[in-house]
């Protein structure tokens, strides 16, 4: 996947992983049950309005909290195509890489999309262009070996590749 | 340029004379770890990749732990997947209910973690172990089976926050209110990709297990690792535990800190989160208005190590709970369970209208033994207070230590000893 657009879905800061995905659904690891609660405990809505491709953007710290690797693939398989964030917590972060979510830090694209904006990112260059507002922003581009991870989307097809 | 202690075992274990903040390295692990929750995917990914098996299984640590005893039939499901996983490959550390306990606490006194460690675990209060001199952080499902599968791991060498700790901490003020103190004073990003190094005198009048509660809730503040020198303490205290070769860092004299704080302990004061963010910190001279309560508990692998059961002990002597109050005493481990039975501290609990659970996270993330209803208020000794994670998106969750805890229970409200 190169690059995503979509309809944007707007949060605010410390968008934490019990409110991606709570602990009460973590007795499944299946990727389309646990998409059916995702975002629940701070947007009932998501789930009933959210398209394939759409994208979240929020502010500071998004993903704190529990280390599950559910809460990127209950984004990920609720359709969500990229994560746009000012900051992203680490664990976060690395979980998103791992599974091949495109996630692009950019604190200036976060301040100016509005929910509702049409959003298209470029992952090799980190460019966002809001359609809506026509503004363009510059996110960080992932160093070469992350882009190599996303590239085969995700690390366990990374590693299986680089055998 | 120096390194800090975290870069130094990073170091160490990547192969290098040096690294510094920024730099991507690929390091040895010393043990990787998981639960119910996590091992499952972990094990599912590590399927799909073309191994022979895990790299060594004496290096592996499995501990069902949150939603153990099984708590319905899914939850069954996922412990079977982990025990089937567990005995295939012959996971040596793979510890089943009634030899278990909450991970973070189980693991240092089975002796599995040491100085100079590098450990990753699917779980992300691993940042627990730092308190013993290990660069331990908290990974996803995937790296778990990376790491089962290769030994090794990708990391960002982190930058570096000083805590210097000076003074002795008062009565009724333990790890926890330190810990709370640092994230209301940093906030819940104050650390984010860094390491949080304490240093400093202060630490010698800090138990183990107040060190354990403080490296647990680095991850509060986003920190990638807390970690804490090797002292006297420490080293008796491995001595103990385990027979692993464990390694002592100090950071170099000219290590590089992107911010340095002071904290002088004999200031602090009872500290409690209020909800929804650990970094909503108010002392309890800072309160005012009563806060009436419906449940504490206290446990977790931040506070339900054996200092915690014997403060909340302490506090409760003597007394009863609240009319309508559930208290729920969480021992984290067998043998803290057993320690706690053989020094009466069940007895004061029981004594006391509390009840005591077989060791389990259950409540802490909402998963089962202690859920609350819209409204609720709980005192919890855990590390979360985020919007519905101990129950209903409307109910509230106060964080606070032991011995705040238990003297919230008998009052009713939110109360110090």
């Amino acid at each position: 996947m190169k690059s995503a657009k979509g309809t944007v879905f707007k949060y605010g800061d410390n968008v934490d992983t019990d409110v991606i995905i709570p602990a009460r659904y973590l007795n499944s690891s299946d990727p389309a049950e646990l998409a059916l609660h995702c975002m629940e405990d701070i947007d009932k809505e998501f789930v009933h309005r959210v398209k394939a491709g759409d994208i979240i953007v929020a502010d500071k710290n998004f993903g704190c909290g529990s280390s599950r690797e559910h809460a990127p693939i209950a984004i990920k398989a609720a359709g969500v195509s990229c994560v746009i964030a000012e900051t992203f917590a680490r664990i976060f972060y690395r979980n998103a890489i791992n599974i091949g979510l495109p996630i692009v830090e950019c604190p200036e694209a976060s301040r100016g999309i509005e929910a509702g904006d049409e959003v298209e990112v470029d992952f090799d260059s980190g460019v966002i262009q809001n359609i809506t507002k026509g503004t363009r922003f510059q996110g960080q581009a992932f160093p070469e070996f992350m882009q190599k991870i996303i590239a085969a989307e995700g690390l366990v097809n990374y590693i299986n590749h680089k055998k | 340029m120096g390194m800090t202690m975290t870069q130094k075992i990073l170091a160490a274990h990547a192969g290098l004379e040096k690294v510094e903040a920024g730099q991507l390295i690929e390091a040895d692990l010393d043990l990787v770890l998981g639960n119910d929750i996590t091992s499952p995917v972990a094990i599912k990914e590590m399927e799909k990749m073309n191994v022979e098996g895990v790299f060594d299984k004496d290096k592996i640590a499995l501990v069902p732990d949150h939603f153990v005893p099984n708590k319905d039939i899914k939850s069954a499901e996922h412990c079977k997947c982990v025990r089937e996983f567990a005995y295939r490959n012959g996971i040596t550390n793979y510890f089943e209910v009634g030899e278990m306990g909450i991970e973070h606490a189980l693991l240092p006194e089975k002796g599995l973690t040491v100085a100079g460690d590098v450990i990753i675990g699917a779980d992300s209060h691993t940042c627990t172990y730092g308190a013993l001199g290990a660069f331990s952080t908290g990974v996803g499902s995937t790296d778990m089976a990376a790491g089962m599968a290769t030994g090794k791991a990708w990391f960002k060498v982190p930058g570096a926050i000083k805590f210097r700790l000076i003074g002795k901490p008062a009565q009724w003020v333990s790890g926890k209110d330190i810990i709370l103190h640092i994230i209301g004073m940093i906030g819940v990003d104050g650390a984010l990709y860094k390491s949080m190094e304490f240093v400093g005198e202060g630490i010698s009048n800090l138990t183990m297990d107040d060190r354990f509660t403080i490296a647990n809730m680095a991850i509060e503040a986003g920190g990638k690792n807390g970690i804490f020198p090797a002292d006297d303490a420490a080293v008796a205290y491995m001595k103990e535990h385990s027979k692993k070769k464990y390694t002592i860092y100090e950071a170099d004299e000219d290590a590089v800190y992107d911010e340095e704080y002071t904290i002088d302990l004999s200031m602090l004061r009872p500290t409690i989160a209020f909800p929804h963010l650990p970094e909503n910190t108010k002392t309890v001279d800072e309160i005012g208005e009563d806060i009436k309560i419906d449940q504490v508990v206290i446990g977790s692998c931040t506070n339900g190590r054996l200092d915690d059961l014997r403060i909340a002990a302490k506090v409760l002597a003597g007394k009863h709970v609240a009319k309508g109050m559930r208290c729920i005493v969480i021992p984290a481990t067998q043998s803290i369970y057993m320690q706690a039975m053989e020094e009466g501290l069940l007895k004061t609990f029981i004594e006391a209208g509390a009840v005591v659970s077989t060791p389990t996270c259950g409540p802490c993330l909402g998963g089962y033994m202690g859920i609350l209803a819209e409204g609720e208020r709980c005192v919890s000794t855990t590390n979360r207070n985020f919007v519905g994670r101990m129950g209903h998106v409307k109910s509230e969750i106060y964080l606070a230590s032991p011995a705040v805890a238990a003297a919230s229970a008998v009052a009713g409200k939110i109360a110090c000893p």
